[in-house]
């Protein structure tokens, strides 16, 4: 056999055989396709009669609830009229365009824009359609091949508060459909707030279905059992740290009022109150209203948009003199012990810092109590010039470190959107400013009364009261207490931010504050059953009125609340910011404000 | 004797009209495929079908050259072009890039190119010039080994490419051997009930085919319980057979990766879930099976375009010949290219040359081969491996290397005479 190999029978035996083998492939699948082409009528039945469509189910978002378990935003229902143009016939398009009230020039732009963007997925035709026009819409789709209604949710706000502070919704842009194929055009996705950085957790998952639609363009059923089909899963809901009726008390007393109120519960960080006045209310941008309100209220001059109580930020004045303190104390520029007198005024080579009549001499505590700037320079001075720093450079910083250990000249990484870091004067800016040689403490000594080269934000206000408030450690501040269940807590902001200046300094610095509640800047507005701790601030505004402000907490034997306050251009902080923050206070801790004449006074206010 | 200048002469002109019959209707199907109804002109260079077009030109040209040149060229530079091409090979492993999991391409500017391709071509001529030169004419084990060891390398280098569609390709070159008398029929018979019982052992649990195959075999033995030798050869078998059904089993479990596992299943058993796998057959045979006797019509196809049928203008162009041509549409294209095969083997039998044989042949089995796994996968029959549809589907790299496969053979056959 190894011979004849070459055989002329052998070869064209095995010729045969390979004509033979491909000819009975091509047979095969003839006889296959005979059989799926025309014997077999199914597959006409899933192609032709029955028109696939892969409808997306969008789950509800999640909803929002405020820490006491009040519902703070849901869901409305709505419909958008889709469009598939690769399943789009001949049709009656002026009962159509009637039906809808668009042009005949609009049917045809949105149909062409739909067919640039795909044949065979939908583009949304109609956004929010009226149930009116959907319950005529219904009766009539079978004429419309190709069109179908989409159900889907808008957000929904019972009280008009905290619109900052949950964001909003919107349709996501190309940008944000290129960088997550999650979304589609028309998906909606959190703009800002907690919508935002709750995003993946609120929206839950789309599913699809493909399901079969009959020649009347009626959905009759899902393909294959469902087979290819995947759920949706719903939004988790979330539990906001805030307090439904103190943030709603709070709006109202800043009403009329440019400024801010923070308030944080001060033994987990969960901001109980976040106010921005001007605010606005979050139903304006929700749905196809939102483009045409967003314009508006960007054009506002008052600017709703803006988010006061994280993004403006403000030299401090006197409240930051509670942080200087704390530096002193720790560095040893003074003790507890440290006297000095106040002749009305600090003054040293040229410098002039004013100051009020007080009794004198005074201490760190009386020090604060009366907000003396001279005793406030005398101690930033001593603690710069103390022998131990062996550079202008190294002191500044060794101060520095410690105000931003109490979270300022930073942002908080939390889960507020927009946070802005504020400033703090560093040693590197008065180097490039003034030379490393040009400068002393006599240079920077503004910022011993929170004046000068220092910006700080409400909400990092706030959270120096909180951190007085534990005596020397805070917890990130942040509007999320739970995900999923009003039990569970936010796992993100369980850690204990310790500053760098110890607890006694604290207990020192919290007397001094109840001191000035007592009898000190702050004792207008002093209550009689609840113990506060403040300290009120004024703060120079070279561009009209001063801004008042106040920080505080209560009660101060165990608290409950810590609070910053800032109202622009309405003076003294004893005046305004700190009868505000004891409202609030008052508020929070008796469910209840008895003051009538006070808070009317503050309501009757504007400026 | 005149000079040589048409160099068209004695070109066959049967397998010309076939192959662009094939061309064009690729074309146009790989048009009504992808058309996109703001670039609608089928010149129109941004789209997948204006490509197509410059591939065509581009192809006609090569083809050009290739019959220019002496077709002794052929023989003599067999070898290097194969190292060449295994070098290429070497190549795209190193600095290539990686298309669907494939570490298979070339990016040179805005041309992307497939040197696995140009392999089978490579491969063929190897294969032509090595059997050529085996005077001895002899077809023992040892004649074998270079024959294999050429179809092995690319295998391999292929196969490291993960591109497991092409690496299957060369075994069509086991057509070519058994052509030759290097391979006996049993082993091809052997080789086809071996993927029969393998479709079957996963089908049914391997332990009821051990235990009927080894009941049957116990039967049979009885009755010939007079003969022994008989009966030790069939026992020997059977054992054999157990043990290869074992091994498929550990194979199919231990070895392949998730998605050849999955495409396997999808084909044994439609109801096996498959988002992905299962859904793309599906569609495919919903595609050609709602065209019908005489197919909805050119352009009027609904289940082939994106949202239904993957890859619809390459791997599954074969749908959208079912769908808008119907029956009478799938009857044309496999007749024609029935036909183009067989013309094709009928060519290379007629060659005096054992070179232009074997290389009419490794042309023949090749397309076949992708042929019988394209169209086979978008009916069902075969599981889901993507390679394309020759002549069909679209691709630069495969048309050009296809143009230049059947040509080279056509220029060998038209000098088929000067040959010694």
């Amino acid at each position: 056999m190894q011979n004849n190999y070459q055989s002329s029978e052998i070869s064209s035996r095995r010729k045969n055989f390979i004509i033979f083998f491909i000819v009975l492939t091509g047979l095969i699948f003839l006889t296959r396709l005979f059989f799926i082409q025309i014997i077999d009528h199914r597959y006409k039945i899933f192609a032709n009669s029955n028109i696939q469509r892969i409808v997306t189910d969008y789950p509800a978002r999640g909803l929002i609830y405020d820490r006491n378990g009040e519902l703070m935003v849901f869901n409305e229902p709505y419909y958008d009229l889709m469009v598939l143009p690769g399943q789009v016939r001949e049709m009656d398009t002026l009962e159509f365009i009637n039906l809808l009230d668009i042009t005949k020039e609009q049917l045809e732009n949105r149909l062409q824009a739909a067919r640039v963007y795909s044949r065979f997925r939908a583009s949304v035709f109609e956004r929010q359609i009226s149930k009116d026009i959907y319950a005529v819409l219904q009766e009539k789709l079978f004429k419309y091949p190709g069109f179908y209604v989409q159900p889907r949710t808008l957000r929904k706000y019972p009280e008009p508060v905290a619109a900052h502070t949950f964001g909003y919704v919107g349709e996501a842009g190309p940008a944000e459909i290129a960088a997550n194929p999650y979304y589609r055009p028309g998906d909606y996705i959190g703009i800002s707030g907690i919508e935002r950085h709750y995003e993946e957790i609120l929206r839950g998952q789309k599913g699809t279905r493909i399901v079969l639609v009959d020649a009347l363009n009626r959905e009759i059923g899902s393909f294959q059992e469902g087979r290819y089909d995947t759920l949706a899963v719903a939004g988790t809901d979330l539990y906001a740290s805030l307090d439904l009726e103190l943030q709603m008390y709070g709006e109202k007393l800043l009403q009329n009022k440019r400024g801010s109120i923070v308030a944080i519960e001060p033994s987990s960080g969960e901001i109980l109150a976040l106010v921005s006045s001007p605010g606005y209310d979050p139903n304006l941008l929700v749905g196809r209203i939102r483009t045409q309100n967003y314009q508006m209220l960007q054009n506002d001059t008052l600017k709703p948009l803006f988010n006061r109580a994280l993004m403006a930020s403000y030299p401090p004045g006197s409240v930051f003199k509670v942080a200087n303190f704390l530096v002193g104390l720790q560095e040893g520029g003074i003790t507890t012990h440290s006297r000095y007198g106040c002749p009305g005024y600090y003054r040293s080579g040229g410098i002039t810092i004013r100051c009020r009549t007080h009794p004198q001499p005074v201490n760190v505590v009386s020090g604060l109590q009366y907000s003396c700037n001279t005793f406030s320079a005398i101690q930033f001075r001593n603690t710069l010039e103390l022998p131990k720093f062996e550079s202008m450079q190294q002191a500044l910083t060794t101060w520095r470190d410690h105000i931003v250990s109490m979270g300022f000249g930073v942002t908080f990484d939390s889960d507020l959107s927009h946070e802005l870091p504020g400033q703090i004067g560093s040693a590197d800016y008065y180097d490039r400013i003034y030379g490393p040689r040009g400068w002393k403490a006599l240079t920077v000594i503004s910022l011993a009364i929170g004046q000068g080269e220092i910006g700080t934000t409400p909400v990092q206000l706030a959270n120096l009261a909180a951190t007085v408030a534990n005596r020397g450690y805070y917890f990130t501040p942040h509007v999320v207490k739970a995900i999923g269940h009003p039990d569970s807590l936010n796992p993100g902001f369980l850690t204990r931010k310790r500053t760098t200046i110890d607890s006694v300094h604290f207990e020192v610095m919290a007397q001094a504050m109840f001191e000035t509640v007592e009898t000190g800047t702050g004792r207008f507005s002093r209550m009689d059953d609840i113990s506060m701790a403040g300290k009120t601030g004024t703060v120079q505004n070279p561009h009209g009125e001063n801004h008042s402000a106040f920080i505080a907490f209560a009660p101060v034997e165990n608290p409950q609340i810590a609070i910053s306050v800032i109202v622009e251009n309405a003076g003294g902080g004893a005046t305004w910011a700190a009868p505000i923050s004891s409202l609030m206070i008052e508020k929070y801790i008796n469910r209840e404000v008895k003051r009538d004449w006070f808070e009317q006074r503050i309501l009757d206010a504007a400026f | 004797m005149r000079p040589q200048f048409n160099f068209f002469k004695n070109i066959d002109k049967i397998t010309v009209l076939l192959f662009f019959f094939l061309v064009i209707i690729g074309w146009v199907n790989v048009y009504a495929a992808e058309i996109n109804e703001n670039h609608r002109s089928i010149f129109d260079f941004s789209q997948s079908y204006g490509k197509q077009f410059v591939w065509i030109i581009t192809a006609i040209l090569l083809i050009t050259i290739i019959f220019t040149i002496d077709m002794k060229f052929f023989p003599a530079f067999a070898y290097i072009i194969f190292g060449g091409v295994m070098l290429l090979l070497v190549g795209v492993l190193l600095f290539g890039t990686t298309v669907n999991a494939s570490k298979s391409w070339f990016h040179i500017g805005p041309v992307a190119i497939q040197p696995a391709e140009f392999a089978k071509y490579a491969t063929a001529l190897a294969l032509a010039r090595v059997i050529y030169d085996n005077k001895s004419k002899s077809r023992t084990f040892k004649d074998l080994l270079k024959p294999l060891m050429i179809i092995a390398i690319p295998t391999l280098l292929i196969f490291l490419q993960n591109d497991t569609g092409t690496t299957l390709v060369f075994a069509a070159f086991f057509i070519v051997l058994y052509r030759e008398g290097f391979v006996p029929g049993w082993i091809i018979i052997l080789g086809i009930f071996g993927v029969f019982l393998f479709v079957l052992t996963l089908l049914i649990n391997e332990f009821v085919i051990i235990g009927v195959l080894t009941g049957l075999s116990l039967i049979i033995a009885f009755f010939l319980r007079k003969k022994t030798s008989s009966v030790k050869q069939l026992l020997a078998l059977m054992l054999l057979i157990n043990a290869y059904v074992y091994v498929v089993d550990y194979a199919y479990d231990e070895i392949l990766q998730p998605h050849q596992k999955m495409r396997i299943a999808v084909l044994i058993d439609e109801s096996v879930d498959q988002r992905g796998a299962g859904y793309n057959l599906h569609q495919s045979k919903i595609a050609i099976g709602s065209g019908g006797l005489t197919g909805k019509g050119f352009l009027q196809g609904t289940q082939t375009k994106f949202s239904f049928v993957p890859e619809q203008g390459t791997d599954f162009i074969f749908c959208t010949v079912g769908e808008e041509w119907g029956f009478v549409g799938s009857v044309v294209l496999i007749g024609l290219f029935l036909t183009l095969l067989i013309r094709i083997i009928l060519l290379a039998e007629r060659q005096r040359s054992v070179f232009s044989r074997v290389f009419g042949y490794s042309l023949a089995s090749i397309i076949f081969f992708h042929f019988m796994v394209n169209i086979g996968m978008t009916i069902g029959l075969v599981p889901v491996i993507g390679i394309p549809l020759p002549m069909i589907s679209y691709g630069g790299s495969s048309l050009w290397a296809f143009s230049v496969f059947l040509f080279t053979f056509l220029k060998l056959d038209s000098r088929r005479l000067e040959f010694l």
